[in-house]
């Protein structure tokens, strides 16, 4: 399933930021990676709150959900949430497309814009009789049913001891994870495990499950990748969407490293599924070039403001629901006001009543069992530099050759311009730059001359 | 005996390959402005002081250091912290000071200050890459033999210690020792840990005087960077601990008096001066 979300047209130029100003006219949504897991994590303080998504297409019978967590959580610490938000906070993050046009050198005109947008996805394993939970050192701290989920809150004293209780009780979880939960268990924690209630889950009338959202409070910034490893198939994707108060979020115990972006590629993008396709190999040969060791920063923005928009910022009401506890219940939904003089520009007035931001850092890891050792722990930085994925598209005006004096040069610069931009693509993707000079009807690149051509003239 | 050259040479020369190569290999957000500034903002600052306390022959190596080692470690969104921090970190060493010795590392407190008081500053422990780490290890190991140096055992002793602790934490949590050795492999490359190593905690200036002292005062410090991190999840555990269990250092030198250390370079310093109690380092 997938939300399209088209919002209206958007006139988009900051002398501002950075020298762009163009259309939005494609984007590569988190949908593009198959088994990508979601997750928006909300922090301030110690005062955390997770929502999960899971993209799980099994029999919803043998769905099953393991997430340590630092307590027994109460029933008022967990809810079902809005996969919309999801849609909502990719559309508004990923990974984009700008186009604009060269003016008529002969006839210097300006530009215009618009865009689009969609999104969302994660799976998980699940199901099995009885041996007392006490012998297995397992106590079943709380159990609640909330929306379509039926959750236990356990606390154990034994890995396999745990293990074997999970299964007993009918949940499909993959061969070797007693070794996989027991660090969890030595640190204390506790471990929240949902099913699907099936009679629960036919009332909400959702074909797909809806996220999970816990709150609580813990000194851990951290995601429990290791224990979604135990039965790793391959290197999988994770995209995180992090909501702080003060800068952007990043990994401290890997590498935090920005996606190459804003610069210039083959106008070809735009058609199709091009740039989806773009991004996807580029995405892939980056992570390859990094030895699956780093963790992708794809966007860190204010999300008071977009400069320009992808999609409309997410309003109070979503980003309560998204979990951002510091802003004010009915803080209403401030309608965005162009700035005078500056149509394009959308300023939001502070979500919340203007007194607290809210940043959005999206971090995407493609990750192996082999090159993340260890859990990612995360931390806020002080730093507060907008950054984007961006690809810009520059289409050539259309000039005959001998329209006026300035065409010529404009033209030869064109051609540049385009064999430039086609080694960019082939450089990025690790793609074939003849197979992309071919779709550009580029003249395949002359015979280099031999350099010693021209010497005795 | 030949005199050697001295060492803080060889640590500048260190320090200088350590960000060129962390400029051209990996994503640094460090600006060359940002760096130029910090440099100069620790010499033009060295200089302030040795003119205002009219001492000679102490030389540029120490605000060198201080400088590269904040740009190695510190970043920033803006432009004016690096300066204003090796600023304050200079000034920190000649201001802060008990019976003559400075309390505080000098760029241990700029960055310390800069992550308690200013703003859009942070450091990126884990922005250097596991191969990286790799080459620190190597070319530390590679010091250590070519200088023979003794007070370099405060590197690898707070090594040993943090990754001791680390390792037994690790066999507690029930991991198997195969990913006992991963984790453990993964924290011991962690470039950070390794600049702290290499650069902060073995610097003998602001370390205590005695042998023994030192080296008790360097297993504390260990000591609190794994708590830090392994007890209260926290990153920079042993930048904190450096930071806070200075002002022990003091206390150590009066219980456990030892013989002030003395850069080469200030030998004539150190005869002049040492009798009164001021040895700028």
């Amino acid at each position: 399933m997938r939300h399209h979300l088209i919002a209206g047209l958007l006139a988009v130029c900051s002398a501002a930021s950075h020298a762009f100003c163009g259309f939005y006219v494609g984007k590569a949504d988190a949908q593009l990676f198959n088994e990508a897991s979601q997750v928006i994590v909300v922090r301030d303080g110690d005062k955390t709150v997770v929502s999960m998504l899971n993209d799980y297409r099994g029999e919803l019978k043998e769905f099953a959900l393991v997430v340590p967590v630092p307590a027994v959580l109460q029933k008022g610490q967990i809810n079902v949430g809005d996969q919309a938000t999801f849609a909502r906070i990719d559309a508004y993050s990923a990974p984009r497309l700008a186009e604009y046009y060269d003016g008529n050198p002969c006839d210097r005109r300006v530009l215009e814009m618009r865009r689009d947008a969609v999104a969302m996805s994660a799976p998980v394993p699940a199901s099995a009789a009885p041996q007392s939970a006490k012998a297995l050192g397992v106590t079943v701290e709380a159990s609640y049913t909330v929306g379509e989920y039926d959750i236990v809150i356990l606390s154990a004293t034994q890995s396999d001891g745990l293990e074997t209780w999970l299964r007993q009780s009918g949940y499909r979880i993959p061969a070797q994870s007693a070794k996989a939960l027991a660090p969890y268990i030595r640190q204390n924690m506790k471990f929240f495990v949902a099913r699907v209630n099936l009679a629960e889950q036919a009332k909400t009338g959702f074909r797909m499950l809806r996220p999970l959202q816990f709150a609580y409070e813990s000194e851990k910034f951290m995601l429990p990748i290791r224990l979604g490893m135990a039965n790793a198939n391959g290197p999988q994707d994770l995209i995180a969407y992090l909501l702080t108060k003060n800068g952007r979020v990043e990994a401290s115990n890997y590498r935090t490293v920005k996606l190459p972006a804003n610069m210039d590629l083959p106008v070809f993008l735009k058609q199709g599924d091009e740039f989806r396709h773009f991004y996807k190999a580029m995405f892939a040969e980056q992570a390859k070039k990094e030895g699956h060791r780093v963790v992708f920063t794809e966007y860190f923005w204010d999300m008071g403001w977009c400069d320009p928009c992808a999609a409309d910022p997410l309003s109070p009401e979503e980003l309560r629901k998204a979990g951002v506890f510091w802003i004010g219940k009915g803080a209403g939904s401030p309608q965005p006001v162009p700035l005078p003089g500056r149509p394009g520009l959308m300023p939001r007035p502070m979500p919340g009543g203007g007194a607290q931001p809210v940043m959005l850092t999206r971090l995407h890891v493609r990750y192996t069992p082999e090159t993340f050792p260890e859990d990612l722990m995360f931390q806020e930085t002080g730093d507060r530099q907008n950054f984007q994925t961006r690809y810009v598209l520059r289409h050539p005006a259309k000039v005959e050759p001998n329209a006026c004096p300035e065409a010529k040069p404009y033209l030869d610069g064109v051609r540049q311009r385009q064999e430039q931009e086609a080694q960019q693509l082939a450089t990025l993707t690790g793609g074939d730059i003849n197979a992309i000079r071919k779709k550009l009807d580029l003249p395949p690149a002359p015979p280099a001359k031999p350099w010693w051509d021209g010497l005795w003239k | 005996m030949k005199a050697q050259p001295d060492a803080r040479l060889f640590q500048i020369g260190f320090q200088a390959a350590l960000l060129t190569a962390g400029v051209l290999l990996r994503d640094f957000s460090l600006l060359p402005l940002q760096m130029a500034l910090a440099l100069a903002a620790a010499a033009a600052t060295q200089a302030c002081w040795l003119r205002a306390l009219r001492l000679a022959n102490v030389g540029y190596l120490s605000p060198l250091i201080t400088g590269f080692g904040l740009s190695l470690l510190l970043r920033a969104d803006t432009l004016w912290v690096h300066p204003l921090v090796a600023a304050l970190a200079i000034s920190g060493k000649f201001l802060i000071r008990v019976r003559g010795k400075h309390v505080f590392n000098p760029a241990n407190f700029g960055i310390g200050v800069a992550l308690l008081a200013l703003p859009g500053t942070w450091v990126s422990p884990g922005q250097w890459g596991n191969d990286l780490g790799l080459a620190v290890w190597l070319i530390g190991l590679g010091a250590l033999v070519a200088r023979r140096a003794s007070r370099d055992d405060a590197a690898f002793l707070f090594l040993a210690t943090f990754l001791a602790l680390t390792a037994a934490r690790l066999w507690q949590l029930g991991h198997s020792p195969l990913r006992l050795w991963e984790i453990l492999s993964h924290q011991a490359l962690n470039g950070g840990l390794l600049l702290f190593a290499f650069f902060m905690i073995s610097d003998p200036m602001s370390l205590p005087d005695r042998p023994l002292a030192r080296r008790l005062h360097v297993v504390l410090v260990a000591v609190f960077a794994f708590a830090w991190q392994f007890f209260h999840y926290r990153p920079h555990g042993a930048l904190w601990g450096l930071l806070c269990l200075a002002p022990l250092v003091p206390l150590w030198d009066f219980l456990l008096p030892g013989q002030r250390h003395n850069w080469r370079g200030n030998r004539s310093l150190h005869n002049n001066v040492a009798a009164q109690g001021k040895i700028p380092g």
